[in-house]
């Protein structure tokens, strides 16, 4: 047993296929000029800014407050993605039902549509007069146009990641555990929440993490429900765009640099979560 | 051993017609309908409009310059895909997770940063602006920057979905390979490379649907030149931001039967793929026997 664990580990040392030399430098590379040096670049353009260029557009009112509405709507756009992707990707593994394949290739769709068609759709669909915006006006919600439109607008954006790190982990959960739960006397309510709902829970919190991320600097599909209403529902991402056509360049960057921070810490706690997660399995 | 033997593992009946009717509102409120909307407009003033709105001298050469973006852009980062696949599924060396993390990346920045970094470097106030203009050279405002940035948001798709793969299946295939004679590039091209077919495909189809659809990034580099720097999604907004809404949906009709295509396309991937794994798995089985 021993000599044969040692065996294996001196063979993932040393590996006797070709071509590691080419293919390392070539992605070392490839990497460095597409996003390592631009990445740098713009860092480097932000630290050379000085604190006071730097405060006077990362941390004015406008720019706090859109900053402050992208990680609200991100934020309760990914608890809904939470809650929603969890039952969806349930009842896409546990359940057969007619249009269940449709369902499932559905989900998906956010990930195939160009955000900006996203967009103008999800506007016609949530405006005052659209098919939904009309029957959600009688009740007296607007859902476009302002930050609940941000959020509907999200809430698509991030829902695949969800429904897609639950799903693998539900299809693999083996039968066996639950019936032993039962068996030991626990109610199917406990043996949801105190089995089942544990061993999903690192891929349902790096599915909304990645849902959350990705709300966060996304434009395509919100500017157009969003309604881009100055200290009231622009977001962080248009910030960027609105300075950069004004021609401030300087501004653009500080703001950028300040909302990369934010998701580089984001990225690092999703990883961290999913070494652990790798750690415990 | 099916699944209606085990009905004590179920929940009530009541609670699954719950789930599964929540499910289909919930889907339907947020992607179905919209679907359904951008045909309905696209289709509104009839056929006839529809083809001329896409007929549209514009149009048409919105339609090109997106071909022609994704037509650089996915085969470039195809070729990365694999290439770093291979380096780092199958060899062992240190920092291979924070290459993994480096290779990710894009992902986590906004598409609008990513166009900004862009300007940064080729635009006239960027490092490399005044070099480009004494010698001619437009990168932003032009295609190269559209080009570029859009290399950089679609830069993941494929090595991500290669390099799980190439992780499980090893590298005892390719050592068999090269002990029977065969040279590197005909180990590479016979083995390695059939071996990854459909996680190839996946990644490239998911790939080229981003890049043909990217707006944020490629909207910052663009300029909005129109007939020259519009991209098919760029001239939807312009369309509808001129409340030609008809003509808008039209095009942006076009984009959805990508979308859709692509998730035939996917689909029916995800399936020979799940026939290719048991195959597999079921001629190891054998040989092990």
């Amino acid at each position: 047993m021993a000599s044969d664990f040692l065996l294996r580990f001196r063979f993932r040392e040393k590996s006797i296929l070709p071509g590691f030399g080419v293919t390392f430098t070539y992605t070392i590379l490839y990497l460095l000029v597409i996003v390592l040096i631009p990445l740098g670049a713009m860092f480097a353009k932000s630290f050379s800014l000085g604190w006071q260029e730097f405060a006077e557009h990362a941390l004015a009112e406008r720019t706090l407050l859109s900053l402050r509405l992208s990680f609200t709507t991100a934020f309760i756009a990914a608890l809904v993605n939470m809650f929603a992707g969890f039952i969806i990707a349930w009842v896409l593994t546990r359940y057969d039902f007619w249009g269940r394949r449709l369902l499932d290739t559905m989900v998906d769709l956010p990930f195939a549509l160009p955000t900006a068609v996203a967009g103008i759709a999800l506007c016609t669909v949530y405006a005052g007069n659209g098919i939904l915006g009309s029957v959600l006006g009688r009740v007296g919600i607007q859902a476009a146009y302002n930050p609940t439109g941000i959020t509907i607008a999200l809430v698509f954006i991030g829902l695949p990641f969800v429904v897609r790190s639950v799903q693998p982990v539900l299809e693999d959960f083996e039968k066996e555990i639950e019936e032993a739960a039962m068996s030991l006397g626990a109610s199917r309510l406990q043996t949801i929440v105190r089995v089942i709902l544990p061993s999903v829970a690192p891929a349902l919190f790096s599915g909304t993490i990645m849902a959350f991320s990705r709300a966060l600097g996304e434009y395509g599909s919100v500017i157009f429900i969003a309604g881009n209403i100055p200290f009231k529902s622009e977001i962080a991402p248009l910030i960027i765009i609105t300075k950069l056509e004004q021609h401030n360049v300087q501004g653009a960057t500080a703001v950028a640099a300040m909302m990369l921070l934010i998701s580089f810490s984001l990225l690092l706690l999703l990883n961290y979560l999913q070494i652990r997660q790798k750690r415990r399995a | 051993m099916t699944q209606g033997q085990r009905s004590y593992l179920h929940e009530p009946l009541w609670l699954k017609a719950v789930f599964i009717a929540f499910a289909v509102l919930f889907l339907t409120a947020l992607l179905g309908l919209p679907l359904y909307e951008i045909f309905t407009q696209a289709f509104q003033k009839g056929l006839d409009f529809y083809f001329e709105a896409l007929g549209d001298a514009v149009t048409l050469a919105s339609i090109k310059l997106t071909l022609l973006v994704a037509a650089i852009s996915v085969p470039l980062n195809l070729v990365f895909g694999v290439v770093a696949a291979y380096a780092i599924a199958k060899f062992d060396f240190r920092g291979k997770s924070l290459l993994v993390s480096l290779i990710d990346l894009p992902f986590s920045v906004s598409p609008v940063i990513a166009g900004l970094i862009y300007v940064l470097l080729f635009g006239l106030q960027g490092w490399f602006g005044g070099a480009l203009k004494s010698a001619g050279i437009q990168i932003i405002f032009a295609v190269p920057g559209i080009v570029l940035a859009t290399i950089f948001v679609t830069f993941p798709f494929v090595a991500r979905e290669l390099i799980p793969l190439m992780e499980e299946q090893g590298r005892s295939e390719e050592e068999a390979a090269l002990m029977l004679g065969a040279s590197p590039l005909k180990m590479f091209f016979m083995v390695t490379l059939p071996n990854i077919k459909w996680g190839l495909i996946y990644g490239v189809i998911l790939c080229n649907a981003r890049a043909m659809g990217e707006f944020g990034a490629v909207s910052v580099v663009s300029g909005h030149i129109r007939g020259e720097t519009t991209t098919m999604p760029l001239h939807v907004e312009i369309l509808y931001n001129e409340y030609n809404f008809t003509a808008a949906f039209a095009v942006a009709s076009l984009l959805a039967f990508l979308a859709l295509a692509t998730l035939l396309v996917k689909t029916a991937v995800e399936i020979r793929a799940r026939l290719a794994q048991r195959q597999r798995l079921q001629a190891g089985a054998e040989g092990l026997s």
